[in-house]
């Protein structure tokens, strides 16, 4: 998603207008979504006199007479350290002691949790922080304002004499903690959100630093909760066959032998397949074991992934849809005597998130209570209801951890989640678990799509690009979603073609075009979405003209970069900390540079890989991040790791094939993730920045993958141009 | 048919086939659900405990194979070595997603268990069979080192 636009410096001071505009066409925005706060507590909770509860402040704070702030966080934690972050923005204005601070995922409500940059409640796009950081802070302040209100009409002094310091509010000699105030303060208006002021940036005192949840969440000792985990009384486990072909169907199936297995329970059909419940997991895909089904292949996918990729190169060797247009690159093209080209290849790539889909349902009549990592409230909530039939507010979904997601878990056709319901709806009143094993998680989708790309480029007497065309062909993530009214316009799905659009180097004239072949692989973002294959091409190729034009890569860069000083000052820091130019490399090393800009945030990234015969290891990656005010650096820098992590898997190994419509890849060992033999060693830096936090979940991901094909350029002298990498 | 198991220094009785993995027993016949379920093949080391003191793939394992073994879950770990790779785990903020983590906190301590010191290359061939998609494997490394000195202090200490 392109919300760079979306992202203006905003540090203390009213909403800018452009996200203003960009809420105007979100369906369901309101003005105090608009301004991120319609947080009014619920009266009940509010004049509620019960002295052990937690006092409802706003929709995000409430505070427990035994002085716990809980802090209700509207994201998914999925790694991304959404808990502490958001956690931090509000404890800052609240001026809370930082280990009094607990948090818990917010229950589906998009009116009170409406993510700020989507219109809908939902984790996405590196948007977590971007889109709460201002929400979070005048969550915290206007907490703070109701507990100095209530102190002042308990001591009758003036609010504007009153202190709050690390969850102790004083005046004079008089003191009270959160705690004590919080009946009081639960009872006081709220403040009117534009008359709170906020702390500059020079006066953070928690924001900027590496705080860690005093309160752990169980991570390191096995008590943290996930899917998996529910266990509820009644519940049944349930596994499905699903059609090894996308597309296929049930034609007929025999349940009598998985029936006559001890401890199965049930067997149906489902839209997806045919269901087997048990009262435990392994039990239930024994029984699925013991099906047999025929299958109507009649409207299945049933070419093979090569089928498709031919059908992409010859698409690329034609003419597409205009993305965007500067000057006129054919004419100057097929006039120049010397065109560089190059055609790029990207597999389909599956998430491999640790924790295989799952999903916990229980339905009763026409309401229906869900627990699991619940990355897209909003759309699996609406999704559901119509299932169902029923209204949204019969829907309740209970947010746990979630083991991993790098986009999986918000499917735009709620898959697993409606999969379940559909299970648990058979069963009135029973809870089901419906758990994915791996080969089904790794099976039935959804991929990053498959893509082509073919980039043509003339050189200047300089040796600077004169003219660059690009062709894309490759599936649309957001044709057919509810999000494609938003995100596709004139034909183009920006996600097929951000990174490559937009473009950061200097080239006078441009053209992007693009094709859209429909087929039934299912297909959705990866971590960074169209970034994924874009900055490979755009990094890979521009390393090829500075080659053809005798430049070093990183000087060859900064010249294409002069009108823009943040890619330039983010690549040249990761280059002088990585000692481009200056430290030298033994024998046998390459050295490589990219640099990228996703999700509002610059990253650069230098490799150094080691080559022995045609094999090869990433030794070593210097990043640098310009995100921003780093709220919590460590996270920061943790975030980048994990992007250089899962970006160099898929650089290395990942790939799904398919045969003849059937995927050839079932589990970790034919779907080859990094491992810890093969990551190398990681140092980030952070630009120091007073702008607002921009993405850090997924920007780093992009450049590590061109990184490494450049680096095996320097030693080969070769563009590598397909994913995942291969030196022979 | 019934299996006596020794989990965690308890003796437990369960009633189920004699060829469900263990993994399935500890989770979903004995509420243990620290150990995680990932890959069913032994491929990931999400589901790792100990038996007999060495690092386990459980998914793999039959509970009739189990039985007469000293079995430790994440809920059982009590060795100055677990207390050392824990308080470094948190310390060093080594969990992101975290599903992996009780896999990676049981190989780890497995292995400080039979080797105090152990080189980056002792630990990639040691860790290597657990997988973190979220590639928190520096952290998991330096952790392993943290935990390495911790214990050798304590030890020296005692």
């Amino acid at each position: 998603m392109n919300i760079r636009r979306f992202l203006k410096t905003e540090i203390n001071g009213p909403v800018d207008n452009s996200r203003r505009s960009f809420l105007k066409i979100t369906a369901g925005s309101t003005a105090g979504l608009m301004l991120g706060v319609s947080f009014t507590a619920s009266s009940a909770s509010a004049q509620s006199a019960a002295t052990d509860a937690a006092m409802e402040m706003n929709a995000f704070v409430s505070i427990s007479p035994d002085n716990v702030v809980k802090v209700l966080i509207k994201h998914l934690e999925m790694g991304q350290g959404v808990y502490t972050g958001l956690a931090t923005c509000v404890a800052e204005e609240l001026d809370a002691e930082w280990g009094q601070v607990v948090c818990e995922h917010a229950p589906a409500d998009t009116a009170k949790y409406a993510n700020l940059l989507m219109g809908q409640q939902g984790t996405g796009g590196s948007t977590a922080m971007a889109n709460s950081f201002m929400q979070m802070r005048r969550a915290g302040a206007a907490a703070r304002a109701m507990l100095v209100s209530a102190a002042a009409a308990q001591w009758q002094v003036p609010a504007g004499e009153i202190t709050v310091r690390e969850g102790v509010v004083s005046h004079g000699n008089r003191s009270a903690t959160f705690g004590e105030l919080a009946v009081a303060a639960a009872q006081q208006p709220a403040p009117d959100v534009t008359s709170l002021t906020l702390k500059t940036p020079d006066a953070f005192r928690l924001i900027g630093r590496d705080n860690t949840l005093r309160k752990d969440v169980g991570k390191h000792n096995g008590t943290a909760i996930y899917t998996q985990d529910v266990q509820l009384p009644g519940m049944l486990t349930a596994v499905v066959a699903h059609s090894p072909r996308f597309g296929g169907k049930v034609k007929s199936f025999d349940a009598s032998a998985a029936l006559a297995r001890k401890g199965v329970q049930h067997v149906f059909e489902i839209d997806t397949g045919v269901a087997v419940l048990a009262t435990d997991y392994w039990t239930a895909t024994k029984g699925r074991e013991l099906l047999t089904i025929e299958w109507d292949d009649s409207a299945a996918e049933t070419r093979s992934s090569s089928d498709i990729l031919l059908q992409y190169r010859e698409l690329v060797d034609t003419v597409g849809v205009v993305a965007e247009s500067h000057g006129n690159a054919d004419a100057t093209l097929s006039r120049a005597s010397d065109v560089e080209e190059l055609v790029f290849e990207y597999p389909y790539l599956a998430h491999a998130q640790m924790e295989p889909m799952n999903c916990v349902a229980q339905v009763n009549g026409d309401a229906a209570e869900m627990w699991y990592g619940c990355q897209s409230a909003t759309g699996d909530q609406a999704a559901i209801a119509r299932l169902l039939g029923t209204g949204t507010e019969n829907v309740k979904i209970n947010t746990v951890f979630a083991g991993g997601g790098f986009g999986r878990r918000a499917n735009p056709a709620s898959d697993y989640v409606l999969e379940a319901v559909r299970i648990a709806r058979q069963l009135q009143g029973t809870p089901v678990k419906l758990v994915w094993s791996r080969e089904d998680d790794m099976q039935a989708g959804y991929y990053r799509p498959a893509y082509v790309h073919k980039l043509a480029a003339s050189l200047d007497s300089n040796g600077k690009p004169a003219a660059i065309q690009i062709r894309i062909a490759g599936q649309s993530i957001m044709a057919g979603t509810s999000m494609a009214a938003m995100m596709i316009s004139n034909g183009i799905d920006n996600t097929s073609v951000e990174g490559l659009t937009e473009f950061s180097y200097e080239v006078p004239e441009r053209q992007v075009e693009l094709h859209s072949p429909v087929n039934g692989i299912p297909v959705q973002w990866w971590r960074s979405v169209g970034h994924t294959h874009t900055a490979f091409s755009k990094e890979v190729f521009i390393d090829a003209l500075a080659r053809k034009a005798g430049a070093d890569p990183v000087e060859y860069r900064l010249e294409l970069l002069k009108n823009n000083p943040r890619e330039t000052a983010v690549l040249k820091l990761a280059a002088e900390k990585a000692g481009w130019g200056t430290k030298v490399l033994p024998a046998g090393w390459g050295r490589g540079v990219a640099v990228h800009t996703s999700f509002g945030s610059t990253v650069a990234e230098i490799v150094d890989v080691s080559v022995q015969g045609n094999t090869f290891k990433v030794e070593r990656v210097v990043a640098a991040i310009d995100c921003g005010i780093a709220v919590n650096p460590n996270i920061v820098r943790a975030q980048v790791e994990s992007a250089i992590a899962y970006g160099l898997s898929a650089a290395l190994a990942d790939e799904v094939t398919l045969t003849d419509g059937n995927v050839d890849q079932t589990n970790f060992h034919t779907y080859r993730v990094l491992r810890m033999n093969a990551m190398p060693e990681v140092e980030t830096h952070i630009v120091p920045s007073t702008n607002a936090p921009s993405g850090v979940g997924e920007p780093g991901t992009p450049p590590i993958a061109p990184a490494v094909a450049n680096a095996l350029a320097a030693i080969t002298g070769r563009a590598f141009t397909r994913l995942p990498l291969k030196l022979a | 048919m019934a299996y006596l198991l020794t989990i965690n220094g308890q003796s437990h009785e369960v009633d189920v086939e004699g060829d469900m993995p263990l993994l399935w027993v500890v989770r979903d016949h004995l509420n243990l659900t620290g150990t995680k379920f990932g890959c069913g093949l032994a491929q990931c080391g999400a589901c790792t405990v100990h038996v007999d003191g060495v690092a386990t793939r459980t998914c793999v394992l039959s509970v009739a194979d189990s039985v007469g073994k000293n079995i430790t879950t994440i809920e059982g770990l009590q060795s100055q070595q677990a207390m050392a790779v824990q308080q470094a785990w948190v310390e060093l903020q080594v969990p992101q997603c975290g599903y992996c983590q009780s896999g990676q906190v049981m190989s780890a301590t497995a292995l400080l268990e039979q080797n105090s010191n152990p080189t980056d290359a002792d630990i990639d061939a040691a860790m290597s069979g657990n997988i973190c998609r979220c590639g928190t494997y520096p952290r998991i490394k330096a952790g392993i080192k943290m935990a390495a000195v911790q214990f050798e202090n304590a030890a020296g200490a005692a």
